[in-house]
């Protein structure tokens, strides 16, 4: 172990007790990691790796069951006071006091760290400058827009140099564009002051930036190194494929994804298909299923690193994608999309008092059609969404839904729908097979309908098995399965998605991804929100909106031309960002027009 | 290291020594105080909640009896008959209503008209001249404390009557007005009205709800929303977050002490026969106590809505029922009356009482007392035991 680590933990182990059901959950399993002091180290992990436990035990805040953990040189299991004197620790949800104003909040962590008055002057001139909340400094806490917030939890742990910041997700849940000053900020106190940061993160984009990454799943160290050795993982197997001119990269993506023998990992991204190849998959049989596609080598990303070294490990849960996949579609023809008219949207508004949630919105969605609904926080994409379920009646407008006027008949038009929310809604307590039962008779179904529709799904989603166990206890993707099932239970026309891949990790987004195009080449509508910009790639077409304005509707590759990338070579991302800037600059300048 | 670097950290962020201490519960405090002033909610029940109680059971609620129906039978047409039943109408507990005759007396009643009968019988005057007079009262009992009470009023006017009688005719007719005359008195609550020992009663009640409820209900709510997690990481002592809820809770408090003094001597003009000083004193303590199972409750529970309920059911309640607030401690089940024993509330009841209505007991005071102080530490303790940087 190096003697001037900033932090060494060796041979950590966190087991939690489930009160309800007596089961000991392995949070985190035999990791061991070091964090070289002045550098910028993350974990990496989708939800459930074990990321927040292991920062927890860092501070002091939870004890390891087993190992040992130093920071800057402490033994934290035995002085963790020590260690919270001297490091500053942003949690993921950084508890902000509501009602105090943002300077209220800043003055209260400088006076807990002992921060003498005439450093604070400076500092908070610098932070406040670099967060953009100079502005702000008077107006409370609760009543910051969430990208906000994030920088003031980020600023008052920031208020004075600590030996070690810790950074708990600083990115989750808010949108591209705060995450690029988010970390702007990050980097540039790094760099004027040479900090020691660990910082955790679901992003593998954001990893590439540090200097060491280490990478957790389900509570085991997958790997570490740095970016450079976990790309090489995939060096000369990264290629993009361009699919035929009529039909959307997913077809091909789900095509190449489906064959595990030869492919590694596949997605959709800038109109064409970025795929990883197996080393020692056959050419006869890579050239066959390529037959006729232009194929480019590409430099390989830390997430075609990071996927190989995942299908090392799980190999067998991609073949089970492709059979479920099959069995989706087995059940109906394929009609893929045709031209009769899903949802129509004419002038949509909705306010809340004098907010305008929803601004004069127009478009119209295809029967058969992956739909997309992208936009910043708080930029009215929920209140859309809301609205075109039934759940929210539109303020004026014109909405019709699977032909039916909102308005009139929005019980009629919820039979043709089908909806699962972002947060798990169905009973925890009740078994897989109760929650079918329930919600199939609440859509109403019964008798020999409702069990050959519940074997149907069941078969579709891959529920067998499992039918008895209580739902709550189930593992986060055959949770998510579950609920995909009970909302296709009635057989709807339409699918709302409400960020469905929120906090999944790459296998269980390709495996949901995979379901969803197989769905809608049997001709379901599928309504989708995200927050993951590479997965709009996946849709046929995309909207952006922001503060209640449609600002682009297209194919995602329209949507990239539009934003200005002349050759279409912008990724999503940089796509959107640039298109809700250039929205916002213009509404400065007409404001200021009208001021002036 | 870069200049404004080593003025930022400090000598390891200040973390021990007397002087970051007390700094930082100066800064943790006045956050409280920030808090507790800009949320609505806990004013209303830190301020609101009082006047409404003390209002409530100043005036709503009183266990007194006033204008009670009683119905006058007048079967004796003497005038001395007439004068043994006048004393009934000057009365503000009793407005009388005469009647004819019993039949008519006991219709009203069978009715819920009248509370009671006052029937003087034919005979009145000749078995008041034989000495052995006698009236007849029958009270409806269907609420006893109130026929109690209607009981009292009734024999007291007629005992009243007869005492006149028997001054105006001097020492030679004593004899004839009754051999014994009972003189009642109450003691403690000379005029008996309920307000003078509900009042007290709700200075009780104030403290264990600002103490114990609201001080639950804020503690809970930073584990809830999750702002102790990043307040842990610093170089922050358990017992320097305690210490900034208790003061401003504490203020709290007294703040409603005061609003209850203030009504108890200018609204409902209570007494107090015991040392002010005391009374503040008692109450610091009970209000540290109360404190002390608010800030245990929250810290173990973490959780706004159960601790809430806890407080409510563990101490607002008890507090109301069990303390002798309302019921007489000495008139319960043997299970309750233990109960009642075990709860800090029933020896400030005890005490709060007896500096108003009777003095200063000494040998009540400094037993009380002890038990509170007593009750203080050990909560206290308790709460700071439970209180612990951890998450697991």
């Amino acid at each position: 172990m190096n003697e001037a680590a900033a932090l060494a933990g060796n041979g950590l182990h966190k087991r939690f007790l489930i009160k309800e059901t007596g089961q000991t959950v392995l949070a985190v399993t035999d990791v061991s990691l070091e964090v070289l002091p002045g550098t910028l180290t993350a974990l990496v992990g989708p939800d459930g790796a074990g990321k927040t436990t292991l920062l927890r035990m860092m501070a002091g805040l939870m004890q390891a069951d087993q190992g040992r953990l130093e920071v800057l040189g402490i033994d934290v299991a035995t002085d963790p006071q020590a260690v919270q004197d001297r490091i500053s620790y942003m949690p993921q949800r950084f508890g902000l006091y509501e009602d105090l104003s943002v300077q209220e909040n800043l003055d209260l962590y400088a006076d807990l760290h002992g921060v003498t008055q005439e450093a604070r002057k400076e500092r908070y001139r610098r932070l406040l400058h670099m967060t953009n909340l100079a502005r702000f400094t008077d107006r409370p806490a609760g009543k910051l827009s969430g990208g906000m917030k994030q920088k003031l939890g980020l600023a008052c742990t920031l208020v004075r140099a600590p030996e070690l910041l810790l950074l708990d997700e600083p990115t989750v849940g808010v949108d591209p564009l705060s995450r690029v000053e988010l970390w702007e900020i990050i980097l540039q106190m790094i760099h004027d002051e040479r900090l020691t940061v660990l910082v955790t993160t679901a992003y593998l984009d954001e990893a590439e930036r540090c200097a060491r990454v280490f990478v957790l799943h389900e509570g085991k160290l997958l790997t570490s190194g740095t970016p450079a050795d976990i790309r090489g993982q995939a060096n000369n197997l990264c290629f993009i494929a361009i699919p035929p001119q009529d039909q959307p990269p997913r077809i091909l993506q789900a095509r190449l994804l489906d064959d595990a023998e030869s492919i590694i990992d596949a997605v959709p991204q800038g109109g064409a298909v970025r795929f990883i190849r197996r080393a020692d998959a056959g050419n006869t049989r890579l050239d066959a299923l390529l037959d006729g596609i232009e194929v480019f080598p590409a430099a390989a990303s830390l997430e075609d690193g990071f996927m190989v070294l995942l299908r090392k490990r799980y190999d067998a849960q991609m073949e089970t994608i492709a059979r479920d996949a099959e069995a989706m579609v087995t059940h109906r023809p394929v009609t893929g999309i045709s031209d009769e008219i899903a949802i129509e949207v004419k002038d949509l508004v909705r306010t809340f008092g004098q907010f305008i949630a929803v601004d004069h919105v127009s478009f119209s969605v295809r029967r058969g059609e992956i739909f997309g609904l992208l936009g910043p926080n708080g930029a009215g994409k929920t209140t859309t969404f809301r609205v075109l379920c039934g759940l929210l009646p539109a303020s004026s407008g014109f909405v019709h839904v699977a032909g039916v006027d909102l308005r009139h008949a929005r019980a009629v038009a919820r039979r043709n729908i089908g909806y699962v929310s972002q947060k798990f809604a169905l009973y925890g307590d009740l078994s897989v097979r109760e929650n079918l039962e329930f919600f199939g008779s609440a859509y109403g179904l019964y008798g020999a309908r409702l069990y050959d529709r519940i074997r149907t799904v069941v078969e579709q989603f891959d529920l067998g098995g499992r039918e008895n166990s209580p739902s709550g206890q189930l593992p986060g993707g055959f949770k998510q399965r579950l609920a995909m099932a009970v909302g296709l239970l009635h057989e709807p026309d339409i699918l709302f998605l409400d960020e469905p891949t929120s906090g999944t990790d790459p296998l269980k987004r390709r495996e949901f991804w995979r379901r969803i195009t197989a769905l809608s080449q049997v001709g379901t509508t599928i309504i989708i929100t995200t927050h993951f910009m590479e997965e709009a790639e996946y849709c046929d077409r995309i909207v952006i909106q922001d503060a209640g304005k449609l600002l682009a509707l297209g194919t995602p590759q329209e949507v990239r031309l539009q934003a200005g990338g002349k050759d279409g070579k912008l990724s999503m991302e940089q796509a959107f960002i640039s298109i809700v800037e250039r929205a916002r600059q213009r509404e400065n300048a007409t404001h200021a027009e009208a001021a002036g | 290291m870069s200049k404004e670097r080593a003025a930022t950290r400090g000598k390891h962020g200040g973390g021990g020594g007397f002087k970051g201490f007390w700094k930082r519960v100066l800064s943790l405090t006045r956050k409280e105080i920030r808090q507790l002033l800009r949320d609505k909610s806990n004013l209303a029940i830190g301020i609101g909640l009082p006047i409404a109680l003390i209002l409530i059971f100043g005036y709503g609620l009183s266990l007194d009896v006033t204008n009670a129906p009683v119905a006058v039978v007048l079967e004796d047409p003497s005038p001395m008959a007439a004068d043994v039943v006048a004393g009934l109408g000057l009365s503000a507990y009793i407005s009388p209503v005469v009647v004819s005759s019993m039949h008519d007396a006991e219709r009203l009643m069978l009715a819920r008209r009248v509370d009671a009968i006052v029937r003087v019988p034919n005979d009145f005057s000749r078995r008041l001249a034989a000495g052995d007079a006698q009236v007849q009262l029958l009270v409806h009992g269907s609420e006893a404390s109130r026929a109690l009470i209607i009981r009292g009023y009734v024999n007291s006017t007629i005992r009243q009557w007869a005492q006149r009688l028997a001054d105006r005719r001097g020492r030679a007719d004593m004899v004839a007005a009754g051999s014994v005359t009972l003189v009642e008195r109450m003691w403690f609550n000379s005029a008996n009205t309920s307000t003078w020992y509900l009042v007290p009663g709700l200075i009780v009640l104030l403290m264990t709800l600002v103490g114990a409820f609201l001080t639950a209900m804020v503690m809970a709510r930073e584990w809830e929303r999750g702002t102790l997690e990043a307040l842990f990481v610093s170089p922050v002592r358990p017992t320097e977050i305690l210490l900034a809820k208790i003061v401003p809770y504490f203020l709290v408090g007294m703040l409603g002490l005061g609003m209850c003094l203030v009504a108890a001597r200018f609204l409902f003009q209570v007494p107090m026969f015991g040392s002010f000083l005391i009374v503040l004193g008692s109450s610091m303590l009970y209000m540290l106590v109360a404190l002390g199972i608010g800030l245990v409750i929250s810290s173990s529970v973490k959780n706004q809505f159960l601790a809430s309920q806890i407080a409510l059911i563990s101490s607002f309640m008890p507090a109301l029922m069990l303390s002798g607030f309302l019921f007489d401690l000495r008139n319960v089940p043997t299970v309750i009356y233990l109960v009642g024993q075990l709860l800090p509330a029933t020896y400030f009841m005890e005490l709060i009482r007896t500096l108003f209505l009777a003095g200063n007991v000494w040998p009540l005071i400094l037993k009380n007392s002890a038990i509170l102080a007593a009750y203080a530490v050990l909560l206290l303790g308790l709460a700071r035991f439970v209180t612990r940087k951890k998450l697991d």
